[in-house]
């Protein structure tokens, strides 16, 4: 069947505009660069993260180019498999948060008054409960642990895209491709998933992105309360190891935070180039 | 409100463990273990039980903290004044000076100063409040000495009346400065924008036209500019809180953040529930306050 509404396809464009776009190219640079550290973590650290491979304390040295930590554990190692870990767990909670949040947001906006008035009740009551704080409680009853935290955050962190969802497909239904299709006789989820999601994606793909930056500023506090998993190194473990000894080893504490602020300011600056090369005000 | 009850209700009985085990050992008889369940009121049906926790809660009584043997009210309520300073000094500050600058970026558009406050505030948005507290204390209390490392007040010279409030005051200078940054670049950005949507808005025209001097235009546009933001801050409540139990532990400010800290590793569930709770309720307020304050600021708004 013919795709009736505006031509999705034009990502390529899109990208195009994106890396021309001085957030966005800093933004795609800075997050892929850390995705490849993420996927290439085997091959780029130099030793095991938890395995102990030189003088303890030592400073950066061409050997430990991020020195070593209290144990004689290699800094630069920790840093890259600790990135692996936020990344793994932005990219995890993200694609669960959409789901949730394009189901919530169309099912809201796509079916009547009152489903949208109980989901949006529903909406509102998660939006108020301080994720941070209910991960802390629920980790501290439940013991700590990657996948919990993975789902504790997705259920928790979808309002923000439910939101949008729903305020592009009560926009979008009421267009003429969308009467169209109907006269057609396409169905309900026919015209859904063809004809009005794909044109909502577009605000979804920005919050999602800086809705990505705040999971990993939320494990990465976890992980400094000592929180984190126990099993996994993760940015945030660095630096509250780093705690204890910042005033003897700065590097400890330096290395791994900066790692996180990197993450977050690509992802901050990938979600605000999207915003001005996807939504139809910014096309300059 | 009643929702966030509910929840805490259901963390409560959804946690593994058995608290009759915890309380009366591995290896009691069964008879002890139902004294124990009917004395704690866990044999009644579930129902009852959230009804019992509800009004309990709604009297001011949270339960009895494990380690501490006092009543977790009075354990937070001891806690509570330190964060509230950290937290309401941060929050003007961010506040007062975002304004400041985004109105100064605002009005030097593209010129240096716009774009250094921007990366600045860019940066700023993206580094955890922890981490830029290590760096602070590495570099200015450690390395400088200029600010004191640790605490409140200087255990090793204890002093009184107006030192006294100096030296807290010393004390409180780079945690609340650490805090304020995140916030501090947010509030910058959102009033430059604003302010730069505003500039093209008829009405600032107008006042531009009659010959009113820009300071004067700027606090025209200001005032519109503010409403839109006053609801970001109010809404970030809890990701500022969160922030503060991070600064908190590495200024070892003797607020909420520690004492989550050590009920963590004292495994003191009653504190961690009420705190949860506490904050929740907190964020809830500030949400409610929010939209009050909107309302005082737009005469469009009325609630009835």
């Amino acid at each position: 069947m013919l795709a009736l509404g505006p031509r999705v396809s034009e990502s390529r464009k899109r990208l195009f505009r994106l890396l021309h776009n001085g957030a966005g190219r800093i933004g795609v640079v800075l997050t892929s660069g850390l995705l490849a550290v993420a996927l290439l973590a085997g091959w780029i650290a130099p030793a095991d993260p938890f395995v102990s491979v030189g003088p303890p304390l030592r400073s950066p040295t061409l050997a430990h180019p991020m020195g070593t930590d209290d144990l004689g554990r290699d800094v630069l190692s920790g840093v890259v498999y600790g990135t692996r870990t936020s990344l793994l767990l932005a990219v995890v909670v993200s694609l669960l948060t959409g789901a949730i949040g394009i189901i919530v947001g169309s099912l809201a906006a796509w079916q009547g008054r009152r489903t949208d008035d109980a989901l949006m009740r529903v909406t509102e009551f998660v939006q108020a409960v301080p994720r941070f704080f209910l991960a802390v409680i629920v980790i501290a009853l439940f013991g700590p642990g990657l996948d919990r935290l993975i789902l504790l955050l997705g259920l928790t962190s979808w309002p923000w895209i439910a939101r949008v969802v729903r305020a592009e497909v009560l926009s979008l239904k009421q267009r003429e491709f969308v009467e169209a299709a109907r006269s057609l006789g396409a169905g309900h989820l026919r015209i859904l998933f063809r004809q009005v999601l794909p044109n909502a994606l577009p605000p979804v793909v920005v919050v999602v992105s800086l809705s990505a930056a705040s999971v990993i500023l939320i494990e990465a506090g976890l992980s400094f309360l000592g929180l984190g998993d126990p099993d996994v190194v993760s940015l945030g473990y660095l630096a509250n190891n780093a705690q204890r000894f910042l005033r003897v080893a700065w590097w400890m504490a330096a290395f791994p935070g900066a790692a996180i602020a990197l993450a977050v300011l690509g992802l901050n600056l990938l979600g605000d180039g999207l915003n001005d090369v996807l939504s139809p005000r910014g096309g300059h | 409100m009643a929702g966030l009850l509910v929840l805490n209700f259901c963390i409560i009985h959804l946690a593994p463990g058995d608290p009759v085990i915890a309380l009366g050992g591995e290896h009691g008889d069964a008879a002890y273990y139902a004294f124990l369940r009917a004395r704690f009121g866990l044999d009644r049906p579930l129902p009852e039980q959230l009804l019992t926790y509800v009004a309990n809660v709604l009297r001011g009584d949270l339960g009895t903290s494990f380690v501490l043997g006092r009543s977790v009210a009075s354990v937070i309520a001891e806690r509570l004044p330190a964060t509230l300073l950290l937290v309401s000094t941060a929050l003007v500050l961010s506040s007062v000076a975002g304004v400041g600058l985004g109105t100064l970026a605002a009005r030097y558009r593209r010129r240096p100063a716009d774009i250094a406050l921007n990366t600045a505030a860019l940066l700023g948005y993206a580094t955890p409040s922890f981490w830029l507290g290590q760096i602070a204390l590495i570099a200015l209390a450690v390395g400088t000495g200029l600010f004191p490392v640790q605490g409140m007040t200087d255990a090793r010279n204890p002093q009184t009346g107006l030192a006294h409030l100096m030296d807290v005051f010393h004390h409180l200078a780079l945690p609340a400065i650490v805090l304020a940054v995140n916030e501090l670049a947010l509030t910058t950005r959102l009033v430059r924008t604003g302010l730069l949507e505003a500039f093209g808005a008829d009405y600032v025209r107008a006042a531009r036209a009659k010959g009113l001097s820009e300071s004067h235009v700027i606090r025209h546009a200001l005032r519109n500019v503010m409403l839109p933001i006053i609801t970001v801050i109010g809404s970030r409540a809890g990701m500022f809180l969160s922030g503060a139990v991070l600064v908190e532990v590495v200024f070892a400010w003797p607020g909420l953040g520690r004492l989550l800290l050590s009920s963590l590793l004292s495994r003191d569930y009653p504190v961690l529930l009420g705190m949860f709770l506490i904050i929740s309720i907190g964020v809830i307020l500030a949400n409610l306050i929010t939209d009050l304050a909107y309302a005082r600021l737009d005469p469009r708004i009325r609630y009835q």
